[in-house]
């Protein structure tokens, strides 16, 4: 008897090491995610958006948000960032004392990145956060959310918003124009984009023709597609003295946004991350403990095992 | 079995009537979020989504609400039944603070009225940390009310279903101890998925081991906090006997705790930022001092015997191990895009409230419900 008690504990404990163990494992079997099939995304260019803002517009209009009135006149839809309002965004970088040349400012749009692993999927009770396992695309269920707001801790590009003024709150972001994409259209930013800063495409023709960009010599004249990546239609542009990286290739696990630019990505919001997910390890560290729930049973088992013989012992 | 029963001294004394009114005050408040939203009594934001409703009542919350676990721990597992005085108060406390836990999720979810979508086998996230912590807590609070059940069929004299009772308890005190061992470290694991936005300081593949150990210490400490406090303000006699042997455990603990938690920091190469300045660091060295100083005032075993540093170390463990929760969820939090948290006077209210709630139904419970062990010889009130 109390051999076979002492074993337990001994189990007990290792089972507790196991906490402690566990981030090893973790690193052992992270695993990257590979792109969905028939992925696609965005490839958003700062060099070539002019910041006139249609893309904010047309996303409001194809997505019925309201408009976000900022200033004293309750005319103009003017967003500062991301909110229950405004799903996609463009702000306009510019260090103090620079003056509006190439290297003084540069413009950024910001919406969801709809991850190749994403943070707010796996942190989703209630699977209310979706990512579609054809096109990859992100969505959201507002009948299954219960509004725990773990998306918004967990998005590492800070992009779940939340309705904090109603009494009946929903989660807000871009779904990439699904009910669009449905029909066999693209997403409107894309679609309003005059320049063709915006991309729509495959992801893995966006990326081919992000570092078709990254080859380019600056200053000369090359084709820019506009709108989607296979609709025929291009302008030509001088093209602009890149940073030599695709943002969203590899940060996390990728993106299915991708963003190029003439300017450092972290000084346009956008940090630097690491390219394994933090979902990687997260979840390694609970499968190491909670696989099958082999553990806890094993312990609970013992733990009733060892309470019940000592209130018979006591009886 | 040690005989327990009821202090059975006057309940609506003045302390009750002062946290019944805060209270009450948070309760106005809690009308006041389900009417208007969120947004109308919290200062929470989208870059600070969770403030001290999740931080102070759940994360620390619960923690402090770990008594009952922390002594199940040495009565059942370890087979120390002299401890066992010391389990009712525990698991009452236990009871309170994870059941308002509980209640105060509701009021900080935005859509409370599909709570239980979590739990629809068609809408459960299996990967989750969230799934695991909300399934683990809610069953942790069923468990506690059916492992202080026979304090209430005492009280009210349903002798065959109490006697019904016993022969299963066995398996609600098992649950009792597994439940809080998963669920407490996975608040730890919830945090890792923060990333960069979580301070080096905080951010570590450790989160749920720091967070299993804070919550065992901080367990034994509130028993011995709860335990001085109420027999002093109850008039009776210090349970000394039990509490300096029970705290000898805890310098082992904080020891391990502050080798693994420093040497993490340092390893990972970021022990510097602790001695920058700024509210962080100041943070990261208030928690680890605190926790520090119990444990040099807890190694010395004439320590021990001193009601008054005994008191005070617990108290150092209780702001130590409350603060490393509290800074993992906000202090140690930037969402990096200049969204700042302090929270709004009626939203400290309704946590104020939560707390009064709890100091009120400790009142009634152990002077109506056989909690406290009866006192050897004649019994004064």
């Amino acid at each position: 008897m109390k051999l076979k008690r002492r074993d337990f504990l001994k189990g007990a404990l290792a089972g507790g090491l196991l906490c402690g163990a566990a981030p090893g494992v973790a690193g052992a079997e992270s695993v990257r995610k590979d792109l969905p099939p028939k992925a696609v995304g965005i490839l958003y260019d700062s060099t070539l958006c002019i910041g006139c803002k249609v893309c904010v517009h047309a996303c409001k209009q194809a997505n019925n948000m309201p408009a976000e009135v900022q200033g004293p006149e309750p005319y103009w839809d003017n967003p500062l960032d991301l909110s229950a309002k405004t799903l996609n965004v463009i702000k306009r970088y510019g260090f103090e004392g620079g003056k509006d040349a190439a290297e003084g400012f540069a413009f950024i749009k910001r919406h969801c990145m709809h991850c190749i692993d994403p943070a707010c999927v796996s942190a989703c009770p209630a699977s209310a956060l979706l990512k579609n396992q054809e096109n990859g695309v992100v969505s959201y269920n507002k009948d299954a959310c219960i509004g725990c707001r773990y998306c918004q801790i967990a998005c590492p590009y800070n992009i779940p918003k939340f309705e904090w003024d109603s009494p009946f709150p929903e989660i807000v972001k871009c779904q990439l124009c699904s009910h669009l994409l449905a029909k066999g259209g693209i997403s409107a930013c894309c679609a309003s984009c005059p320049t063709g800063a915006s991309l729509f495409g495959p992801v893995q023709k966006l990326r081919e023709e992000a570092a078709r960009r990254l080859r380019m010599k600056p200053g000369e004249y090359y084709d820019f597609p506009v709108a989607a990546i296979d609709s025929g239609e291009s302008q030509q542009h001088r093209a602009a003295a890149y940073v030599q990286h695709v943002y969203g290739e590899r940060e996390l696990g990728g993106t299915q946004v991708l963003y190029l630019a003439g300017v450092a990505f972290d000084k346009l919001g956008l940090p630097d991350l690491p390219e394994d997910s933090y979902v990687a390890l997260a979840d390694g560290i609970q499968y190491a403990i909670y696989k099958g729930m082999v553990y806890p049973i094993v312990v609970l088992g013992g733990l009733i095992y060892i309470i019940k013989n000592r209130q018979e012992k006591k009886e | 079995m040690h005989a327990k029963e009821p202090l059975g001294t006057k309940v609506l004394t003045k302390p009750f009537f002062f946290w019944a009114a805060i209270a009450l005050i948070g309760l106005f408040f809690v009308g006041k979020r389900f009417v208007y939203g969120i947004g109308a009594v919290s200062n929470m934001n989208d870059g600070f989504p969770w403030g001290i409703w999740i931080a102070y009542d759940v994360v620390v919350g619960t923690a402090l609400a770990c008594a009952g676990y922390s002594i199940a721990l040495i009565v059942y597992v370890f087979n120390r039944g002299e401890y066992s005085p010391l389990v009712r108060p525990a698991l009452m406390t236990s009871m309170f603070g994870y059941t308002l836990a509980g209640v105060s999720v509701i009021f900080d979810i935005g859509r409370y009225w599909q709570a239980y979508n979590i739990f629809l086998p068609w809408f459960s996230n299996l990967h989750s940390v969230m799934f695991e912590v909300a399934l683990c807590i809610g069953t942790y609070i069923l468990v506690l009310w059916m492992e202080f059940a026979p304090a209430i069929l005492e009280k009210v004299k349903a002798e065959r279903l109490k006697a019904k009772l016993n022969r299963v308890i066995f398996v609600f005190i098992a649950l009792g101890v597994l439940l809080p061992t998963m669920h407490q470290s996975s608040l730890g694991t919830m945090m890792l998925m923060a990333g960069h936005k979580l301070s080096p300081l905080w951010w570590t593949a450790f989160l749920p081991l720091l967070f299993l150990i804070t919550a065992v210490v901080i367990g034994y400490a509130a028993v011995i906090f709860e335990s001085l406090l109420s027999s002093v303000v109850f008039k009776r006699p210090l349970e000394m006997h039990l509490l300096s042997r029970i705290s000898a455990i805890i310098p082992w603990l904080l020891g391990f705790y502050l080798l693994v938690r420093i040497e993490d920091v340092n390893l990972r190469g970021h022990l510097s930022l602790a001695f920058s300045g700024g509210l962080k660091a100041n943070m990261f060295l208030l928690e680890n001092l605190l926790l520090l100083a119990a444990l040099l005032i807890l190694a010395y075993p004439n320590n021990r015997r001193n009601p008054r540093l005994l008191f005070l170390s617990s108290l150092a463990l209780l702001l130590g191990g409350s603060l490393y929760r509290f800074n993992t969820y906000i202090i140690g939090f930037d969402p990096g895009t200049g969204w700042r948290y302090f929270p709004s006077v009626p939203e400290l209210f309704i946590t104020f409230g939560i707390v009064a709630a709890e100091v009120v139904a400790y009142l009634w419970f152990v002077k109506r419900l056989p909690v406290l062990p009866r006192l050897e010889g004649p019994a004064k009130a």
